[in-house]
């Protein structure tokens, strides 16, 4: 009745909360954890489903100098429907600006755009008998909520929790991890100060968790540990016990000329140099290419970036995941993914 | 003739051209810089304030039996429709707001009030237009099919009817926009499939059905007893929105002094040729806040064909350097009040419905478009000068 424009359009207006259309939240609290690491408590609106489960991770739109930027942070809240919000702890990277934004920046009241929960760095359930939890600095994020389902369900098997981070002021929920190690005689912590104590080699695993093989274990934490950590495990024959995952690092300023391009719905792969337009790279392997002026005037061709980084020829703007680009002006910076 | 070499007609060297291209690059690249939380908020209010038209106009509409309330009801939808149509849909199909990243004002994901699909308007109006701006035989916009503006195009006994086809596509004007994309010539000259065009009809049916339910059924059902009486509320909401888009549209590129030119000029156009030929081709017209707002910021016209995917709400600060520019180029930057412009579009549809032997002037130096074999950028801009000091609607009428 209201076409072309659907009550959605009419209805955000009054309250930007009520759309059926996209998942929007509130930020209702913004609670400071360290210095640089702060977490939102958020109201969603319409739509928001909470059975999601804990170790999932949502995105989450928000508006900066006019413009929507979409990240993705760890639930950490534990998915409980009564309480009406969710809650992601955000900490502040140094060369991510988005992300300062949003421990600095973000007012209670501000709404913002939110991405369905999705991840499988998730317990099964029941929960294996013994677990190992190996993080560092924000990759406790997706196993706080973890232990919080724990607590509040009362069913904490034997945990061993091993966290790194640069000094004691830097570990993330570190009086509720401590409350909980209290309360829970199954749940036991190392913390792992690198600045005093070192980078904790993954050689040196047994130290802090003896029996960490025979545990299933879930790690999340810097490239570099995760990456040792798969070694290790595959080494000793029992790579299918780890479960990892893996922060997409923030890519604004990274890139460089040229990629691999790569066709998601048509499975199709070329690569291109930094001059060559994404249309003709994909026109140059078959792909059904929507083009128009050819010149960048008639958004003919635009389509998502589904991973990586592309570049505006005209004006040397770097694009990354989540946004819209127009393929006969942009170029592969970077490995790329698009949905074509 | 029409332009057929673009640097002869305008006296500037390849060089001239070249630097001409790099100010105005420069003019891009300030505005791509600066866009920011100021202009989101102008889009937003925007989207606001035609929503909140939209919203009274048909609220009010359930008391349109009474008179008054047709006449605020009808105001305030028909006021919609246009702010609809142009500052948003126009421009937001155009991708001006993309840069935003936010996903319902994107030029992906946005459909208008009007018969015409934004799919295809992409098609025939960003990419066929703007790309072949004014090139006759290649831009659908030279005429609409229907009209022949330029001496270029040959006469038929058929243009007599002109000023009859010109009223009609002046009051339906959403259907002939509609209508535009399936490029009825091509079929006939055997460019384009019968199947191909089939379908896309069908897209444009589906379209125009949904857009008469919404007006003619669904709303005048809604207010029960008001029923006939929102009926022409609707129309005449839609018919003003025509005859409004229709005027700020045919200012754009058909008022003497905007020129048109050949496909030969197409050949190995360069960047910086295709700017100028942004400019020469295309005509603004003066407007106030108000005005320009209505028009979708289409009295910059030719700041809009420079720079079509920049944000509307800027054009009106463009347009004091890309004025510069053509003043230091000495290039026409062809403007007037919206109705003297408009009487000069209309004064060429109704000319060129006659055989070229009634008419005074050659393909060359006609006042509707000029050539380098005829009057040269130079010379029409101390003409236009000289008839500005002449001044007056008389000049106008007799020129």
């Amino acid at each position: 009745m209201t076409t072309p424009l659907l009550p959605d359009d009419y209805l955000h207006l009054l309250n930007p909360l009520w759309s059926a259309r996209e998942l929007r939240g509130r930020v209702v609290k913004v609670v400071r954890e360290t210095e640089n690491a702060a977490t939102l408590v958020i109201k969603p609106g319409w739509g928001f489903s909470f059975d999601y489960r804990a170790g999932q991770y949502v995105g989450i739109g928000t508006q900066l100098d006019g413009r929507w930027h979409w990240r993705s942070y760890s639930l950490t809240s534990a998915p409980e429907a009564e309480q009406g919000h969710i809650a992601i702890t955000v900490k502040a990277m140094p060369e991510g600006f988005l992300s300062g934004h949003l421990v600095n920046g973000l007012a209670p009241g501000t709404v913002v755009r939110l991405a369905a929960p999705r991840g499988d760095f998730t317990l099964p359930e029941p929960p294996p008998a013994a677990i190992l939890f190996l993080t560092a600095g924000s990759g406790i994020t997706p196993v706080m909520a973890m232990l919080r389902t724990l607590d509040r369900r009362g069913t904490m098997p034997d945990v061993t929790l091993v966290h790194s981070a640069p000094t004691a002021s830097d570990v993330l929920f570190a009086e509720e991890l401590a409350a909980l190690v209290r309360k829970h005689p199954t749940l036991r912590m190392h913390t792992q100060l690198t600045e005093t104590d070192g980078i904790l080699s993954m050689d040196e695993l047994g130290g802090p968790c003896a029996d960490w093989a025979e545990r299933e274990t879930w790690a999340c934490g810097p490239p570099a540990m995760l990456d040792g950590a798969e070694r290790l495990w595959k080494a000793r024959g029992i790579p299918g016990a780890l479960h990892l995952e893996r922060f997409s690092v923030e890519l604004a300023g990274a890139g460089g000329e040229g990629g691999e391009v790569t066709f998601a719905r048509t499975e199709r792969t070329v690569t291109a140099d930094g001059a060559t337009t994404l249309l003709d790279a994909g026109e140059s392997v078959g792909v059904q290419m929507p083009f128009g002026c050819r010149m960048g005037i008639c958004q003919s061709c635009v389509v998502p970036l589904l991973a990586g980084n592309v570049r505006d020829l005209r004006s040397g703007v770097q694009h990354a995941v989540g946004d819209r680009i127009q393929t006969c002006i942009s170029a592969a910076a970077g490995d790329c993914t698009l949905d074509l | 003739m029409a332009i057929t070499d673009i640097k002869e007609f305008a006296h500037l060297t390849e060089a001239d051209v070249e630097a001409l291209g790099r100010e105005l690059d420069a003019i891009r690249r300030d505005v791509e810089e600066s866009r920011g939380a100021k202009d989101a908020a102008y889009i937003r209010k925007a989207i606001q304030l035609q929503r909140g038209l939209a919203a009274a106009g048909r609220v009010t509409l359930f008391a349109s039996a009474f008179p008054p309330a047709w006449v605020a009801g009808t105001a305030m939808l028909g006021a919609a429709k246009i702010i609809e149509n142009m500052e948003l849909g126009h421009n937001v199909i155009h991708g001006q707001w993309d840069w935003m990243n936010d996903p319902e004002i994107h030029s992906s994901a946005w459909e208008w009030d009007t018969a015409c699909p934004s799919e295809h308007w992409k098609h025939s109006h960003n990419y066929v237009h703007h790309k072949y701006t004014n090139v006759v035989g290649k831009d659908k916009d030279v005429g609409y099919g229907i009209l022949r503006m330029t001496r270029d195009q040959p006469w038929s006994p058929a243009n007599l009817g002109q000023p009859v086809y010109n009223a009609a596509l002046a009051a339906f004007f959403q259907y002939g926009v509609a209508l535009h994309d399936l490029d009825v010539e091509a079929i006939r000259k055997g460019e384009k499939s019968l199947a191909g065009t089939a379908a896309q009809a069908k897209v444009v049916g589906r379209k125009i059905a949904r857009q008469l339910t919404k007006d003619y059924v669904v709303f005048p059902l809604l207010t029960g007893p008001a029923f006939l009486s929102t009926i022409t509320a609707n129309a005449t909401a839609n018919l003003v929105r025509n005859l409004w888009s229709y005027g700020v549209i045919f200012c754009g590129h058909f008022p003497d002094g905007a020129e048109k030119f050949t496909e030969a000029e197409l050949e190995g156009e360069t960047p910086p040729e295709w700017y100028l030929r942004q400019m020469l081709g295309s005509a603004n017209f003066t407007a106030g806040l108000v005005m320009a707002f209505l028009a979708g910021n289409l009295c910059y016209q030719i700041e809009h064909h420079l720079f079509p995917d920049l944000p509307s709400n800027r054009y009106a600060e463009m347009s004091v350097p890309v004025r510069a520019l053509c003043e230091k180029y000495e290039l026409p930057y062809t403007t007037g009040p919206l109705w003297a412009q408009l009487l000069k579009a209309q004064r060429t549809i109704w000319k060129l419905s006659l055989p070229d032997r009634f008419l005074r002037a050659s393909a060359d130096n006609a006042p509707e478009t000029g050539s380098e074999r005829g009057t040269s950028a130079r010379q029409r801009i101390a003409e236009t000068a000289a008839r500005r000091a002449r001044g007056g609607w008389r000049s106008i009428v007799a020129a």
